[in-house]
């Protein structure tokens, strides 16, 4: 996530001290991402570097005392960012995804048994999620929308432990030994 | 005690080689102001649980006891009282009577039960009412939105004093916000003393639920504890790894 560019959307709004960004940056997400005092400077320092922002006094070290406020430069490249789609391309090393395939060459282990070891886990995080947004998000959207990309994002590994708990549980119908058929396994070391 | 109890509960369908054991020594307990889903893929059960919890079907074996009554000691006529004054369905394609406005579909069940139609419709508007949708009271179901269809579906549901409330992907064809706006209403309906059991294949309305059953061949594979309080997912330190 890249709090370099909180910051700008920000300090976009107005010239702002260090710790007064750090309150609303966690305020803006709805306190679930913390960020400590340490992280503000350092980055507001490289921004400064960078002239994306400057301060009244360019000769300080960043301190409470210093207000922050974005450059033309900070301009251009808070919209390059807010208009350039972030870099989905490579798919993330899922370690999920490789306990499983790791799974069906264990033997002894039941892949079923596995899978529903973290079905069960995820759904409870969902469920503690979903209490957060029935006593809050009413109240607060910035909020509700960060508990909902939380319940998508662990919603979409349920339905991968679905999907592949059925494949696999047809597949194993198909060839009586239970392992992957063939097609199935160079499919597999075709992914890698 | 549970409201809903659910006691070494099979059903299969047809006989010897073609026998199909659809669910395998089920229990299950709701309290009342308690949602519990229950999850699975299709074929798992799901819907069978649901209409023999709701005195729709018999068990092969097994019992279902509701508010501390058998079923199995009960005749045709008694469930058919049960069902009428106690249990309220949503299903996923909300089953309302086209010739019927949306009051009319609400209040129905407690006309037949021998309210007066004063009495029904008073109530069958409170209940309207209590799913925000009462300003659309004389529409005919083809003249409401999806979305207006299955708060009027769950009006019906939870009219006069029904206290088990069964759903079967109540959410259907709905869009994000109206499915979440249907598990409010359940939800609702269970602070105010119902128990209910919506059964779904989606990870995102079973996590509403109080508790999530998780269904595989007609058995209970697993289910969910009672998860921490939900402040826990904000403080840093017990968030989990990713």
């Amino acid at each position: 996530m890249s709090v370099r560019h909180a910051l700008l959307a920000l300090l976009s709004e107005g010239p702002k001290y260090g710790l007064q960004l750090r309150q609303e940056f966690e305020e803006s997400t709805g306190e679930v991402w913390p960020l400590n005092v340490g992280q503000v400077y350092t980055t507001l320092q490289r921004l400064e570097r960078d002239d994306l922002i400057e301060s009244d006094d360019r000769g300080e070290e960043a301190g409470p005392q210093k207000a922050f406020r974005i450059t033309e430069a900070g301009r251009t490249e808070l919209d390059t960012w807010l208009s350039t789609p972030s870099d989905m391309t490579e798919p993330p090393r899922d370690e999920l995804v490789i306990k499983v395939l790791a799974a069906l060459r264990v033997p002894g282990v039941s892949v079923h048994d596995v899978i529903q070891v973290h079905r069960r886990y995820l759904v409870e995080l969902m469920q503690q999620w979903t209490r957060l947004k029935e006593d809050e998000a009413d109240f607060d959207v910035t909020f509700a929308l960060v508990v909902d990309a939380e319940l998508y994002r662990l919603d979409s590994v349920v339905r991968w432990l679905d999907t592949a708990d059925g494949r696999l549980k047809r597949a194993a119908l198909e060839t009586p030994s239970g392992k992957p058929g063939p097609l199935i396994r160079r499919r597999l070391v075709a992914r890698r | 005690m549970s409201y809903l109890e659910l006691r070494q509960v099979s059903k299969s369908y047809g006989s010897g080689a073609t026998e199909v054991l659809a669910l395998r020594d089920i229990n299950l307990a709701v309290e009342r102001g308690s949602l519990v889903a229950v999850m699975g893929p299709s074929g798992s059960g799901k819907s069978t649980l649901l209409t023999i919890a709701g005195s729709l079907e018999d068990p092969t074996s097994g019992d279902v006891v509701i508010d501390g009554a058998s079923l199995q000691a009960m005749s045709r006529n008694d469930k058919a009282r049960l069902r009428r004054r106690t249990i309220g369905y949503v299903f996923q394609d909300f089953n309302l009577l086209a010739g019927l406005t949306a009051v009319e579909n609400v209040s129905l069940p407690l006309e037949l039960d021998g309210f007066s139609a004063r009495k029904a419709h008073a109530a069958g508007m409170a209940a309207l009412e209590q799913v925000g949708i009462a300003e659309r009271a004389g529409h005919y179901p083809d003249e409401l939105s999806g979305g207006e269809r299955q708060r009027v579906a769950i009006a019906r549901a939870v009219v006069g004093e029904r206290h088990l409330l069964l759903a079967d992907e109540p959410s259907g064809a709905l869009d994000s916000t109206n499915s979440e706006a249907v598990m409010r209403m359940i939800l609702s309906a269970c602070k105010q003393g119902a128990a209910a059991v919506v059964v779904t294949h989606d990870a995102q309305l079973a996590s509403w639920a109080d508790r999530v059953v998780f269904l595989r061949d007609g058995r209970v594979l697993d289910q969910t504890v009672l998860p921490p309080s939900p402040e826990a997912l904000l403080e840093e330190s017990s968030r989990p790894r990713r």
